[in-house]
């Protein structure tokens, strides 16, 4: 789903000056002009979003006798979640996954990207740029494709190159599999994010450096960081949410083999399409909620501080 | 020029060349495989040929995916621009109470209520409302969740247009119905155009909806039907395959290129999924 737009106002009617109703549209219509967009997203975004409470503790099932009839059990889903050896192992999963590909792997990438193309001749620039770019804007079925083929046991490129023949990535190391996967196909923003961001570090603080002798990374440490590290932590946060929420994992390994790659959301499906347990996954996906709730606050907190 | 420096220079350019591999290699089969006479899963120098693409086009669901997804994405997108336009000008312009509230739970919403987070009550919802296997069904879930985020970067196009153009109008005896029209409509253009095709190309993209909540394959818009392609296996599929791929990357590329040249690369965060 859509991120948020940044910089992002902190009040936005304070800090953008006072609106100004210059057409004289009048309040009753501003309301009418807003309610088609709010019934919208009250139906689609809200509703759903508070009915995972209700369904959650029911025993909801997709058949049977509790698809027609099902009764509300309490908080039955949480403390079985909280006992539920597979429930544990993807959130363990998604650890690693946010870890491993958004934490380090975008995060790092994407910052060594912005670094490095400063001082790149233009033409390099574009090319570097435009593919990362590009991993990042095809269809999200399309780059899984490409990745399964690209790890297949067979014929795949990554065991041409390799010289060898036989090994399922995607079987034998899962996980190390998506990390990969997912830092290929988010780096794009990091990278725009840390570009942006570099420019707001004076120059002449860098030559100054460059003129006392320090070092790349010593640079980086005491000259670039201080400017950029309110960029690190949001760009941090924003991406730690979408990556946990990525539905992409069971485009190229739907959680398997035998559960080793099944994040959060992929064990959501499974449990609620293949399962069948609706209001186990409704328990589930309310937790998943609570959680993005409390990055996106952190993270507006931390936009708000900042402006 | 000393020792260290060309080591360093050296190095650069290692990363450098290690980094574009990384990012180019997987997908050198989109523009190999397509033309291949024998498509495999490896990246190899094609022996060239158009006979996939006629198999592609005389298959009976690739082309048929592709209005699907058309349909699915154009009622979206149109859908998202206008009433992200009404929303975000009204929120713009007038002092409707409770506004700010407003706003920051739209923002929030934007971030936190995810495809993933939200598909299993959806998938109820829509079940309940018969709207399983509905193409309109998947585009009405879409318009939903793309937009608050719609909303917020027109609203940021919205704030920057000039007020004085509205005023003169006005004090020219124009109503509000031609202000709008007249006026605000022309100016805002590439804000609307912008959204258009950011709402255009994350609704082609989504997987995720119709997956859940179309069941027969005529109506499956091509992301869906890939992933179809893919579960079905076998070699007979993998003629298909990638020039279905490469068919269905193209749109969204061809977007991005033309907003980027027409209007400039403007960053919003999120912009893409």
């Amino acid at each position: 789903m859509a991120g948020t737009s940044e910089p992002v106002p902190g009040r936005p009617a304070r800090v953008r000056g006072p609106a100004q109703d210059v057409a004289g549209l009048g309040v009753g219509r501003a309301l009418g002009f807003v309610a088609p967009a709010l019934l919208l997203i009250g139906a689609f975004l809200v509703f759903p979003a508070v009915w995972t409470i209700y369904i959650g503790i029911t025993n909801y099932r997709l058949t049977g006798v509790e698809a027609v009839s099902p009764s509300i059990i309490g908080l039955e889903n949480y403390t079985k979640a909280l006992n539920d050896a597979l429930f544990h192992n993807a959130l363990w999963l998604t650890l690693l996954f946010v870890l491993g590909s958004a934490i380090i792997g975008q995060n790092i990438l994407g910052f060594a990207l912005a670094w490095t193309m400063r001082k790149a001749r233009p033409a390099v620039r574009r090319t570097v740029e435009g593919l990362v770019l590009l991993a990042w804007i095809l269809p999200s079925t399309v780059v899984a494709y490409l990745w399964i083929a690209f790890f297949d046991r067979d014929t795949g490129t990554l065991n041409s190159i390799l010289g060898q023949q036989g090994t399922a990535w995607l079987i034998e190391y899962p996980m190390v599999c998506l990390v990969l996967f997912n830092t290929w196909r988010g780096t794009a923003f990091s990278m725009m994010l840390y570009s942006s961001a570099l420019q707001a570090v004076p120059p002449s603080q860098l030559e100054s450096a460059r003129m006392v002798g320090a070092s790349g990374w010593q640079t980086l440490r005491d000259v670039v960081f201080p400017h950029i590290r309110g960029h690190v932590l949001t760009n941090t946060l924003l991406i730690s949410l979408w990556t946990a929420n990525d539905f992409s994992p069971f485009l190229l390994t739907k959680g398997g083999p035998n559960h080793e790659s099944e994040t959060v959301p992929v064990y959501i499906y499974n449990v609620a399409l293949q399962g069948g347990e609706l209001g186990y996954s409704s328990a589930i996906s309310f937790l998943l909620l609570i959680a993005n709730l409390l990055v996106a606050l952190l993270y507006l907190r931390l936009l708000r501080r900042r402006s | 020029m000393n020792p260290a420096y060309v080591v360093r220079r050296i190095g650069f350019y290692v990363l450098i060349c290690a980094i574009t591999l990384f990012f180019a290699v997987p997908m050198l089969w989109i523009a190999s495989a397509p033309f291949d006479a024998s498509p495999g899963l490896g990246v190899r120098w094609p022996d060239w040929t158009l006979d996939n693409v006629r198999k592609t086009l005389d298959h009976p669901y690739a082309l048929h995916s592709m209005v699907n997804s058309l349909l699915i994405c154009v009622t979206t997108a149109v859908a998202v621009t206008a009433f992200a336009a009404l929303a975000s000008y009204a929120l713009s312009r007038v002092r409707i109470p409770g506004r700010d509230a407003l706003l920051y739970g739209l923002l929030l919403l934007s971030s936190v209520v995810t495809g993933t987070a939200a598909m299993v009550p959806i998938f109820v919802m829509m079940f309940q409302l018969g709207l399983i296997d509905s193409r309109f069904g998947v585009a009405l879930v879409m318009t939903g969740g793309l937009l608050p985020a719609a909303i917020f970067i027109l609203k940021d196009f919205v704030d920057a247009v000039p007020k004085s153009y509205e005023e003169s109008a006005r004090v020219f005896g124009a109503s509000t119905g031609q202000i709008l029209r007249d006026v605000v409509l022309p100016v805002a253009r590439p804000g609307l155009a912008t959204i258009l095709v950011w709402a255009f190309v994350n609704s082609w993209g989504n997987f995720l909806v119709p997956f859940l909540l179309i069941r027969s394959i005529d109506k499956q818009p091509g992301a869906v039907l890939l992933q179809t392609f893919t579960d079905e296996g076998g070699s007979a599929n993998l003629s298909v395959i990638p020039v279905f791929s490469l068919l269905f990357s193209i749109p969204v590329v061809v977007l991005y290129l033309l907003v980027n040249s027409r209007y400039g690369f403007r960053f919003h965060g999120g912009i893409k999924s």
